[in-house]
């Protein structure tokens, strides 16, 4: 068991124009955990890809709904975990498609899902049926 | 809540810039989109996109780049970009863009780009 661990929490309605304060949560939290100013903006960035990925698709732009963020803080990891209530859906489904794939398309989405696995150490989706869905994304942190 | 994102267009030399200034996420991405539509109305479709004002970007932004460039290229412009400060730049990088597109230290580079007729393929 971790010695010790800090919860801070942010819940804001689902609508995009949130997402920079979703930002500016996730940023202050990596600055006080001693990330650098790069690790801080990817961080940021993880976090905002997974909620706006939830405002769109899970609420289908619904600005009516919640989305949780939800940060720990313990000896070794910081945890972001992001919960809603919408339509749920398993990444572990989703491929990834090469950017060349997508332009050749023209579509314009598919990334989000990308720049979170490969800014965060660890991923995972779980579906509460009928109750909720919660991405736990987790970074290690840097030892002194 | 006030958006904290601005486009500025202005005309240099044969090409069209537009000057984007703020942050570029799912928000703030429409805008864009808007106005890379209008341009290409207009028949303008030599752009470049002048990024030194632009604080950060997300999936959403960099979506837009790529939603249009095929149709551009295919009717002979072009997207370039410019002036990415590196904490942007990493963004762009970790997805390929570097190798898909034109991207520039300045917006006289990429005229310059322009004038040589050289663009990136895939």
């Amino acid at each position: 068991m971790p010695s010790f661990e800090k919860t801070f929490s942010l819940k804001v309605p689902s609508s995009t124009e949130n997402l920079a304060m979703i930002r500016d949560f996730v940023s202050n939290i990596g600055v006080q955990v001693g990330f650098n100013e790069g690790e801080v903006a990817r961080l940021a960035l993880a976090v905002d890809e997974a909620c706006a990925n939830v405002i769109e698709h899970a609420y289908g732009l619904e600005a009516t709904h919640d989305v949780t963020i939800r940060a720990v803080v313990d000896d070794d990891t910081l945890r972001f975990e992001i919960i809603d209530t919408g339509r749920g859906f398993d990444p572990a489904q989703m491929h990834p498609q090469e950017v060349e794939e997508l332009i050749r398309q023209r579509k314009s989405g598919g990334l989000g899902l990308r720049l979170i696995r490969t800014i965060m150490d660890d991923v995972q989706y779980r579906i509460v049926p009928g109750e909720k869905n919660e991405l736990r994304m987790v970074k290690k942190l840097k030892k002194h | 809540m006030a958006t904290n994102f601005q486009i500025e267009r202005r005309d240099q030399g044969a090409v069209r810039v537009l000057a984007l200034d703020g942050y570029l996420d799912a928000h703030t991405a429409p805008h864009f989109e808007n106005a890379i539509q209008e341009e290409m109305q207009a028949g303008n479709l030599n752009l470049i996109a002048d990024c030194g004002g632009l604080t950060y970007i997300s999936s959403a932004g960099l979506g837009v780049f790529m939603s249009f460039i095929e149709e551009i290229r295919e009717a002979g412009g072009d997207i370039k970009l410019a002036a990415i400060a590196p904490k942007v730049y990493q963004v762009f990088e970790v997805l390929g863009f570097p190798a898909l597109f034109d991207i520039l230290d300045t917006v006289e580079a990429a005229e310059a780009k322009f004038a040589e007729g050289g663009r990136k393929e895939f």
